[in-house]
């Protein structure tokens, strides 16, 4: 049972700039005949997630344009949405039949299928043109010094703001500290304006804060070391959930946000979209989503500008680390040799450009940049590629049921239920446990 | 027509069984608990069935039981298997914990808080839901102009599916544009903001609202069918006595409703255990774990956090619970009433 309108940002990556209305389940495609041969005949099977315009005709068409150019070789793309592709790829995978090439978002569900033999080692494969890829945006597809995945698009998190509301409230510039940040809420209360649109329902629009606070409190290396040690048991962790707590303190979200949905009418999306709040945390397809759930259709078009997370005093982390993620592809045990032909090719520069041209993905190739029309996106993707450190979102780059315990724990924290003590305590356990 | 629903199968189960062993079938007027008993016991009396037609029934039993053994006893033989691993999903369980998931269990706030709050839902609903149901058969029992249309109208909402209803009652919930929140101002209570599903302290009973609109109509339904198939020379020869409406009702009426009331609560408290599609569209379970139900938490140990281990143990101790106290039930309270029901369709035949 999906819920008919449930949007995680994995799915809004894709669907960006069209919204979830229109979920299209696709065939479910046997894993036809994989053997292959030089020149002979292949089947690649195909998942992907974008299941709307704009993305999904470029798919099709590079296909064809691939399949012409190959005779002989047969794509089959399957467009599932973000859930049903989720489910159906557990499905198929623990039958030990994986597609020959599928989104992926790297991280520890890659790890986990690394870990079951079901994806392809590629190190050596894409050794000759790996180096064209933005290094951040290939980190979370490298597992213990291994490649087993390709990201297409690379993005961050950041603060999101209404420049009119802030001109309301008389902030003169975007905060760059935490506690210009929290001065920057007060002075929007203030002005009656809601300081932050947040999605509480969802879990993981919150995780954001935690994480980011993390990574300027701790540093990059401190959640890296997390990983590696299974432990979360670091004071500085419970620095960035008092830092949290701070915020959440004063109450700066919208009415009723521990029930309010990412993409609904009345979720963080439309509250911001709308005019309704100063500001959200939130990744790079933040625009589009706004305007598709935007009474008016419309957005705050250039009134929405994009500043980085704030730093905080004394901590270790800097202003140019980034969070985020993208997408990627990976490559199933028994792909097909043409499947990894095929996936060079979409990685080329020009098709990266026209990917970049639709205005729903920042490409990862180095050269088709030139290709995102957006300032604010333009901002962010100049943004990743100096980045000084990167970390994946928390709830992606770790085993599901730690990613899953993060998102409970800091939704428990910013619903006051939770100390931050016991936000890190709880996430050690699960850690532990794994 | 309407008592065929509640005890209809049963009924023409046993006019087909029954005949071919009984001499002398019985009439229209034969007194009933003399002849039934004998009559019911007839097709599970020990008998040398003649050979062709053990085949026969193994034949027409063959597809049915090869389905049921496939997709109802495999699976839940395998969840019990998998529920012994601490294992991902991916490729065959090796690491075998034996009853760790179940010990676990116990000690998980979440889970323990599930039973909780599953014992709330069931109390409200007998305290409140089944009454109100009772009450409203009660009235459109009543000669009354347009009761057609009401009936109609309150059964409508178990019509719609549990998520179409979510997805209704998020919209009327929502805390800026909910029909909740302008009902309540309307009626001078204020604008009860944020209070219906994001306050942690109250979501359960907005839930408990949710589930009563849907299901209400549905026992309603039940009752009025079990009212109708009173015989009205009962209550009237319980008014020329000179009983008042209430003991009317008291002492003729419910206890005669005794087999309807029975199985409702029955269907009131299994729905509640097996609760899952509405509060995920409704609430995923939050704010902080506030509405979630059994079968939420297995959904969220099995397809989000992937430890299918655990979340097949949840599903085996749903189960449990589900038959323990059907099979209690069925033991304790519902015995008599299958008993009953021989001898009083019998009486109707």
């Amino acid at each position: 049972m999906t819920p008919p309108v449930q949007f995680s940002r994995r799915s809004l990556l894709g669907a960006a700039g069209v919204g979830a209305g229109a979920l299209m389940l696709g065939a479910c495609g046997d894993d036809g005949d994989s053997g292959s041969g030089e020149g002979g005949t292949a089947t690649i099977e195909w998942w992907t997630i974008q299941t709307t315009d704009p993305i999904k005709p470029v798919w099709a068409d590079l296909a064809t344009k691939f399949q012409s150019a190959n005779s002989g070789t047969t794509i089959n793309i399957t467009p599932l949405e973000n859930e049903a592709f989720k489910s159906k790829l557990t499905t198929v995978t623990q039958a030990g039949n994986p597609p020959d090439l599928f989104q992926s978002w790297g991280g520890g569900v890659l790890a986990q299928q690394k870990d079951a033999s079901l994806v392809k080692d590629l190190t050596g494969d894409t050794q000759s043109w790996k180096d064209t890829i933005v290094p951040a945006a290939l980190e979370p597809y490298t597992l213990d010094g291994k490649v087993y995945g390709i990201p297409w698009d690379i993005g961050m998190v950041g603060f999101w703001y209404n420049k009119d509301a802030f001109a309301k409230a008389k902030i003169a510039a975007p905060p760059t500290t935490w506690g210009e940040l929290l001065e920057a809420v007060r002075k929007l209360k203030g002005a009656g304006v809601t300081p932050l649109a947040l999605a509480g329902k969802d879990k993981w629009p919150a995780h954001f804060y935690y994480a980011y606070l993390c990574m300027r409190v701790g540093g990059v290396g401190a959640l890296k070391e997390a990983a590696t040690s299974k432990s979360f048991d670091n004071p500085d962790f419970v620095t960035a959930g008092e830092r949290l707590k701070e915020l959440v303190d004063l109450t700066p979200f919208q009415t009723g946000f521990l029930a309010a949905e990412y993409g609904t009418p009345d979720g963080q999306a439309a509250t911001m979209g709308n005019g309704k709040a100063g500001m959200e945390l939130m990744g790079q397809w933040a625009p589009a989503v706004e305007k598709e759930w935007a009474a008016n259709k419309q957005g705050l078009g250039d009134k929405l500008g994009f500043f980085s997370f704030p730093g905080v005093d004394g901590g270790k982390g800097q202003l140019t680390d980034v969070f985020g993620g993208g997408n990627g592809f990976a490559l199933g045990k028994d792909a097909p040799a043409k499947t990894l032909e095929f996936l060079q090719s979409l990685l080329s520069v020009e098709n990266q450009r026209r990917l970049a041209e639709t205005g729903a993905i920042i490409p990862t190739v180095k050269g088709a940049e030139d290709g995102i029309k957006d300032a604010n996106l333009k901002t962010i993707s100049q943004a990743v590629a100096s980045a000084t450190g990167f970390q994946l979102y928390l709830d992606q780059a770790w085993p599901p049921a730690v990613g899953a315990q993060v998102n409970d724990s800091v939704a428990a924290l910013v619903a006051g239920q939770a100390s931050p003590k016991q936000v890190t305590e709880q996430i050690t356990s699960v850690f532990k446990s794994q | 027509m309407p008592r065929e629903t509640t005890h209809g199968p049963e009924a023409s189960a046993r006019t087909r069984t029954g005949p071919p062993a009984l001499s002398p079938v019985p009439t229209q007027n034969t007194p009933r608990p003399a002849t039934w008993p004998a009559a019911g016991s007839a097709p599970r009396a020990p008998r040398r069935l003649p050979r062709h037609n053990v085949v026969a029934i193994a034949l027409f039993l063959a597809p049915a039981s090869l389905l049921f053994v496939l997709l109802v006893v495999t699976p839940i033989l395998l969840a019990m298997y998998t529920s012994l691993f601490k294992w991902n999903g991916f490729g065959i369980p090796a690491d075998f914990i034996g009853l760790g998931n179940y010990t676990r269990l116990l000690d998980d706030t979440v889970f323990v808080g599930d039973l909780k709050r599953g014992a709330i839902l069931i109390l409200l609903s007998l305290v409140f839901q089944l009454p109100m149901a009772l009450g409203l058969a009660m009235l459109l029992n009543q000669p009354l102009r347009g009761r057609a249309v009401y009936r109609v109208l309150f059964f409508a909402p178990y019509v719609l599916s549990e998520v179409i209803t979510a997805v209704l009652f998020k919209l009327v919930f929502s805390p800026n544009q909910g029909l909740a929140n302008k009902v309540t101002s309307w009626l001078g209570l204020g604008d009860l903001g944020a209070s219906w599903l994001a306050d942690p302290s109250w979501v359960l009973y907005s839930l408990f609202i949710v589930i009563t609109w849907k299901y209400f109509g549905f026992h309603m339904i039940l009752y009025l069918a079990g009212r109708q198939s009173i015989p009205n020379e009962i209550i009237e020869a319980a008014e020329v006595d000179g009983a008042s409406v209430w003991k009317t009702f008291r002492y003729v009426t419910l206890p005669l409703l005794g087999p309807t009331i029975r199985i409702s609560v029955f269907l009131s408290v299994i729905g509640a255990i097996q609760l899952f599609d509405m509060v995920w569209v409704l609430t995923g379970g939050g704010p902080v774990n506030a509405s979630e139900t059994m079968a939420v938490t297995m959904f969220q140990f099995g397809f989000r956090r992937f430890e299918v281990g655990y979340a097949s143990a949840i599903s085996v101790a749903m189960f449990l619970i589900s038959l323990v106290f059907a099979l209690l039930y069925q033991r304790y309270v519902l015995r008599r009433d299958t008993e009953g029901a021989v001898t009083t369709m019998g009486a109707r035949r």
